[in-house]
């Protein structure tokens, strides 16, 4: 297996572990609205603290996957990083927009009592997490279908050509499957009254979601190469993760929510996989010519760099899973709703 | 509009307003852990209380640098691809180990400190705090190494038009670095001892628990007195650097349109940029040859020889830098340093004197003097990037040629107006909890005797507002 493989593989590995861990923190903010409501404002505004205090230790954490997977891609793949981040300009942008103003209001929004204050860190959080869910899916989904790229590696498609319709299908089933996801790790975090309706919430999003997800299975058959790369049969793959976010249905009915969220994961896992496996050896796709396509090779650092960056990843990779495992150990306990305990 | 000047702007403006939130998180996650250190070394309920209220600034002030932050890495990306593409193979490590290396460490264990309270015994809630304060000055190494490499670039060859690494050790080792870094991480601590005393210098000006922050003061008054000498001895070593490896940047900063052996130091030069000249200038002889040479001779390139010899060596083109932008960058620096070095003394010696509670009036100036060590690092900033010009990579690639040829200026106007007007609104948002959360002092009391009590058990009640 050569090096570039192995970078490959490295930066798959690391937007999944983006996926499943931030998945859940913008599921928890997508569902802020719904399921952060109460009787009464203060108890309205008691259920969104709540709600905020169970990924309180762990968003910021999560999300430097996400910084971890460009900075990877901008070290291994150089050329890739540059068309893709510069192509995908505005969607990128917007995504930074809703990242920028959901960090803020994590941190801000308990810090004042006046009620247009909370409602507005609120908003950020919650299309802070909307937003980037829908992105991302619409990004990832391009990246299968294939995008304009000429013979100088430049992205010629503009704006409206990243809104089509199989690319709007990504968006909105990534964001049911983070809803789903982080449906289902409320109720692992949370306790009473709260609990049960994060539970209601998880099995009424299990049937669209899983709906979805086919949608999305047939239109990547319809829309990209997976055919011509994969075979009309694409693998265990793909099919165990459909079995998986059925199985979520099936556990999340018997309430065994930890299960649950195990299958959830593997859901977003065998999902990215499968993009992964129809990617390589590319890694963007040009779909005026195949010729143009951006492959593991041709848009490569030089062996020594991928080298240097290995040995790297190797030291450190292990440690941050050490580490960061140890903090969700650490704050493994439920949520009360109790105002005394609550930090954020 | 020029899709160049557009992505220089927003360039400029973003990492900036990076750097606004960046030296504090540097400086006060040491000043926040020495504090948290000292209470579980002595049990000493007062330094909990510091480490409480300092704490909660800290916080809000590391939410502004983390969001900040990340625009600056996919930055490079989206509006300077080709400049990705050509640095690329040696650029993005420092990037990616960053990432690995420090930014995980700072965000998951301030997750943990913040949240971690009950949970951890005082030892290992202590070591979080301090993996957030390594954390946050090793991310500003790697950035440095990465930034270092467009200056004074090592390590490298090109190939089909790209740079290469060939030597992994050169570039971290990069001399640039070792001067350059200690300069920041110094400058970290100026601009937290410097927030804290001036923060510190309100309450005790009204005579608000002036035990928590007589300590505070005390200790940033070290600090930070410390922290700007060797800010200007980094300096100092920077400068010299230039005179072989950037001396436009240098000359530029010294408005020396010519060559002087003994060459002399500017106070002040009001220059005509046309005819790249001097109108007016107050100059001390042999100063600048002083300084570059440790001797009172030595030659020192000026702008329009600099200019004549690049152009032999790159090509017909302008290689100097906009003068006047460097050179005042240059002077407010260090004017700025000075000025905060005589206040570090000060603050030191009311401290000595035990004398923080009698001299209220000048203890005002702390307060003010938050501002100071935030003016001098924009211009430090400023003058090293803008004294790069044309250059992006040093030597290598010039600006135009690094911008991200597929994006239309509409695009990254729209951008660069958003993003101002948002970190507007946010800046507005994050003064607005400092100054209330500074005014507030620690929890639970709003007010304390003015005589000095005895250290007693404060129970900390972890609710927010």
């Amino acid at each position: 297996m050569d090096l570039n493989t192995i970078w490959f593989i490295l930066i798959a590995v690391l937007y999944i572990g983006f996926f499943i861990l931030e998945g859940f923190d913008f599921g928890v903010g997508i569902l802020l609205p719904f399921l952060g409501r109460g009787s009464n404002p203060e108890e309205t505004d008691l259920r969104r603290r709540v709600i905020i205090n169970t990924i309180g230790p762990f968003w910021d954490g999560n999300e430097v996957w996400l910084l971890t997977a460009g900075g990877a891609t901008f070290a291994a793949f150089p050329l890739w990083y540059a068309t893709m981040f510069s192509g995908f300009y505005l969607p990128f942008f917007l995504l930074l927009v809703a990242l920028i103003l959901r960090g803020v209001a994590f941190e801000f929004r308990s810090k004042d009592q006046h009620p247009a204050w909370r409602k507005l860190w609120d908003w950020s959080i919650f299309s802070g997490s909307l937003v980037p869910a829908l992105l991302l899916g619409v990004a990832f989904a391009n990246l299968a279908r294939g995008v304009p790229i000429d013979g100088n590696m430049n992205y010629v498609g503009g704006f409206f050509y990243l809104l089509n319709p199989y690319a709007l299908l990504g968006g909105i089933t990534t964001i049911l499957v983070f809803a789903l996801h982080g449906a289902i790790y409320l109720s692992l975090k949370t306790t009473a009254e709260l609990q049960g309706k994060c539970e209601q919430a998880a099995w009424r999003l299990w049937m669209p979601t899983v709906f979805s997800l086919l949608l999305l299975l047939i239109g990547t058959y319809l829309s990209t190469e997976i055919v011509d790369r994969l075979g009309v049969n694409p693998g265990i793959i793909p099919i165990s993760g459909i079995v998986a976010v059925l199985l979520s249905g099936y556990f999340i009915r018997r309430r065994r929510l930890g299960l649950a969220f195990i299958s959830t994961m593997f859901t977003i896992a065998a999902t990215l996989l499968t993009f992964f496996l129809l990617l390589y050896p590319d890694v963007m796709i040009s779909s005026l010519d195949p010729v143009n396509s951006l492959t593991i090779y041709n848009s490569a650092s030089s062996p020594y760099t991928l080298r240097i960056m290995t040995i790297v990843a190797l030291i450190f990779v292990p440690v941050v899973l050490l580490y960061q495992g140890w903090s969700y150990w650490i704050f493994r306990k439920r949520i009360k709703s109790d105002p005394q305990t609550l930090t954020y | 509009m020029d899709p160049v000047l557009l992505a220089r702007f927003q360039f400029a403006i973003t990492t900036i307003y990076h750097f606004f939130f960046v030296p504090l998180t540097m400086g006060l996650s040491i000043i926040v852990a020495l504090m948290e250190t000292i209470y579980v070394r002595t049990g000493r309920d007062v330094f909990k209380s510091m480490t409480k209220f300092w704490g909660k600034l800290f916080i809000i002030n590391f939410a502004m640098g983390v969001v900040t932050g990340i625009v600056q890495e996919f930055q490079f990306g989206m509006n300077w691809a080709d400049f990705s593409r050509y640095v690329g193979d040696i650029f993005g490590a420092p990037l990616a180990i960053e990432a690995l290396s420090a930014f995980f460490l700072e965000s998951v264990f301030l997750g943990v400190w913040i949240f971690g309270w009950q949970r951890l015994s005082k030892g290992l809630h202590a070591a979080t705090i301090w993996m957030v304060a390594i954390g946050s000055n090793i991310s500003a190494l790697w950035i440095l190494i990465a930034n270092a490499f467009m200056q004074q670039p090592v390590g490298y060859a090109v190939e089909n038009g790209r740079a290469v690494l060939t030597d992994f050790a050169a570039v971290v080792l990069n001399p640039k670095v070792w001067v350059m870094f200690p300069h920041t991480f110094s400058a970290g601590l100026v601009t937290a001892a410097f927030f804290v005393m001036g923060i510190s210098a309100y309450h005790l000006l009204r005579k608000q628990h002036t035990i928590i922050f007589n300590h505070s003061f005390q200790i940033a008054a070290i600090i930070g007195s410390i922290a700007v000498v060797l800010v200007a001895l980094n300096g100092h070593s920077q400068t010299q650097q230039l005179v072989s490896n950037q001396p436009m940047k240098l000359a530029s900063a010294e408005a020396l349109w010519e060559t002087e052996d003994p060459a002399s130091l500017s106070i002040l030069t009001i220059g005509d940029l046309t005819l790249r000249d001097e109108v007016f200038s107050i100059r001390i002889p042999r100063l600048l040859s002083l300084l570059s040479f440790n001797q009172l001779n030595g030659k020192v390139m000026g702008i329009n020889d600099l200019q004549a010899e690049y152009e032999q060596l790159y090509g017909t083109g302008n290689y100097v830098p906009p003068v006047a932008i460097v050179y005042w960058s240059f002077r407010i620096m260090v004017g700025l340093g000075v000025l905060m070095l005589l206040l570090g003394l000060y603050g030191l010696f009311l401290v000595m004197g035990d004398a923080t509670d009698s001299h209220t009036t000048s203890l005002k100036i702390f307060l003010y003097a938050i501002s100071l060590p935030y003016l001098a690092n924009t211009a430090g900033w400023m003058l090293t990037e803008i004294g790069r010009v044309p250059w992006v990579v040093f030597g290598l690639l010039k600006i135009p040629e690094g911008i991200s040829p597929t994006v239309p200026g509409s695009f990254v106007l729209t951008s660069l107006i958003l993003f101002t007007l948002i970190y507007a609104a946010l800046m507005a948002a994050d003064v607005y909890l400092l100054a209330k959360y500074a005014r507030m002092g620690p929890t639970p009391y709003t007010a304390e005797p003015s005589q000095p009590a005895p250290d007693t058990e404060i129970t900390f009640s972890v609710a927010a507002e």
